[in-house]
């Protein structure tokens, strides 16, 4: 038998609408258009839907399982380990000036 | 030379029969031929392959040779390797040389292999056909029309074409096993932790697991013996002793109990498939194997909740990708919060940016515990099935794919059918546990079958022996593709 669990029911119950859309592009830095928008309500939409599948099963009392090995954090000493390479990463940037990678103005 | 195998490539480079620039380049050669078609490869240095292969000539002529030394190796085209363009299959690394290795590629050039050059893969490893490169789709060898399976397609294409000698692939929820088994090779993905993942550009942290492909079991643990092992860079790889993959490839099969899933069995599952996997099955209990009924009821729940944590967990590893520092920067833009959209919105596939804000999404506010914590309790329930299951089994085995390989195009703009193509393999990296595929028949298509066989944590050694005593009884991995 399908247990349901009220709570999750209400939430995936919902269907994503253009502003929700909007709002996940703008979260995530993308810059979409309203063709592009519509288009990606259409498909993400089908795929809350595939998702939806785990609103079935009771989960009360399960620890998340955020890893594969139940591991702690490993520690090493405070110590510097990597060398200075910083012309060789500066070499690939996008643009970069004396030494400092540069970026469109972000204060007046 | 190209048939044989990695031991009997080593054996004839470390008796001077042939030097390993000689078989560099008969492999540069093949891939100048067939690369245009396949489309296999996104980078070969034919300069750089060859002044390797000069080194390795010198250190098997001092007699300093590891058992991969002067082998043609390819790459998959998510680890980084300094010097070379490492692309991940997006325009957001198009232009990417990098300063650094992972530390998979040092292991490899500590071992003195030959790095061949950087494979074709789905856009930073999402996708199942290996249509969402930037760089074009690749072709599975066995049919040009069909796809060769993703993420590492290019790295299965180029093992099945004979365009190197072994390749690395990385596996996320089933980017190994599920190309290795539409292009008809062998390929491994080990307990989560076992290889380092630093240098290897990241998907889903949780989950990504790099492994070899290759044409046999008896290949694979060559290639696993130099990859494996502990690096402090990776803050969770695993600290084991060093052990030897090939240890247990002559172990007789009697006794063996191979647990089948009754849900890996079930709708949903091609006939012809069914028909394959099941004869693989009976040449096991010919081999002295005993077969054991099993159920993983939480199976099913796989593929939702894999759309859950690995877009959540590329969300978060994808935001590094802003047109600062390396890669991509849009030409145009008016401020800096512009610049970073128009650089992500042109820099990143339909594909990636779909699963970038599937994650957005679903790590937002008021939808956080429905969503995520939801979804790792639900990891938790699937990992306990295999638990219960390995209390029953040595080993699982089951399909790799519901189907053989399908022709490009034909899954179309429904995400939602392409994500189902990988039911079988996504609960393994859920639970974090080792998983291989090897082939073991061709479908109604002619095209390949893959036979999935997944092992308790850290029985890699043991997988490889099972699947090797196949492959001595059988012939289904030494076939290749027609007119190549």
């Amino acid at each position: 038998m399908i247990t349901y669990w009220p709570y999750y029911n209400k939430v995936f119950a919902m269907s994503l609408t253009t502003q929700d859309v909007q709002k996940i592009a703008r979260l995530a830095r993308l810059a979409m258009n309203q063709a592009e928008i519509e288009a990606a309500r259409a498909q993400l939409s089908g795929i809350f839907e595939l998702i939806a599948e785990m609103q079935a099963v009771d989960t009360r009392g399960i620890a998340p399982m955020s890893h594969a090995q139940e591991l702690s954090q490993q520690l090493r000493e405070d110590v510097v380990t990597e060398a200075n390479q910083r012309e060789a990463f500066q070499a690939i940037a996008p643009q970069v000036e004396g030494g400092l990678y540069l970026v469109p103005q972000v204060i007046e | 030379m190209l048939n044989l195998s990695l031991q009997q490539q080593g054996l004839a480079l470390r008796a001077r029969k042939i030097s390993s620039v000689e078989l560099t380049q008969l492999y540069l050669d093949r891939i100048s031929t067939h690369n245009p078609v396949l489309n296999a490869y996104v980078t070969v240095d034919a300069a750089k392959s060859l002044a390797q292969a000069q080194a390795a000539d010198v250190r098997l002529a001092v007699g300093a040779a590891d058992p991969l030394t002067g082998i043609p190796i390819a790459q998959k085209d998510i680890f980084c390797a300094q010097g070379w363009r490492t692309t991940c299959g997006s325009k957001m690394l198009d232009n990417f040389i990098s300063p650094y290795d992972a530390h998979v590629i040092s292991l490899f050039n500590g071992a003195g292999a030959v790095n061949l050059g950087k494979t074709n893969m789905d856009e930073f490893a999402m996708g199942s056909s290996n249509e969402t490169s930037y760089f074009g789709p690749v072709r599975n060898p066995w049919d040009i029309k069909a796809v060769p399976g993703g993420s590492s397609g290019g790295a299965a294409s180029a093992v099945a074409a004979r365009l190197c000698a072994a390749a690395t692939g990385t596996d996320t929820g089933g980017s190994i096993r599920q190309p290795a088994a539409l292009c008809g090779i062998t390929g491994i993905k080990p307990t989560y932790g076992t290889v380092s993942r630093y240098g290897m550009i990241a998907f889903a942290s949780s989950l990504d697991q790099a492994g070899p492909m290759a044409r046999s079991a008896q290949d694979c643990a060559l290639m696993l013996n130099v990859m494996t092992g502990h690096d402090a860079r990776d803050s969770t790889s695993l600290q084991r002793d060093k052990e030897d993959y090939a240890r247990d490839l002559h172990r007789p099969l009697k006794g063996l109990r191979i647990g089948l899933p009754k849900e890996f069995f079930a709708e949903g599952l091609s006939q012809d498939v069914a028909a394959c996997v099941q004869a693989a099955v009976a040449e096991y209990q010919k081999l002295g194997a005993t077969v054991v009924d099993i159920s993983l009821p939480n199976a099913k729940l796989a593929v939702p909740v894999y759309y859950v944590l690995a877009p959540a967990e590329a969300s978060s590893n994808l935001s590094r990708f802003d047109g600062v520092r390396y890669g991509y920067r849009a030409p145009d833009y008016t401020d800096l919060t512009d610049m970073y959209e128009k650089t992500r919105a042109q820099g990143f596939g339909e594909e990636v940016k779909r699963r970038i804000m599937i994650g957005t999404y679903v790590l937002s506010h008021g939808y956080y515990d429905a969503y995520y914590l939801q979804a790792q309790k639900i990891r938790r329930l699937i990992a306990q099935d295999f638990v219960e299951a390995f209390k029953q089994c040595d080993v699982i085995m089951g399909p790799t794919s519901p189907s053989t390989a399908f022709n490009l195009g034909e899954k179309g703009d429904d995400p939602v059918q392409m994500y189902l193509s990988d039911i079988y393999t996504i609960a393994v990296n859920l639970a974090g546990l080792p998983g291989m595929s090897i082939p073991c028949g061709t479908g109604a298509n002619g095209l390949p079958v893959g036979l999935q066989i997944i092992g308790d944590y850290f029985k890699e050694a043991q997988m490889l022996g099972v699947a090797h005593q196949y492959q001595l009884a059988t012939d289904w991995h030494s076939r290749a593709p027609q007119g190549l």
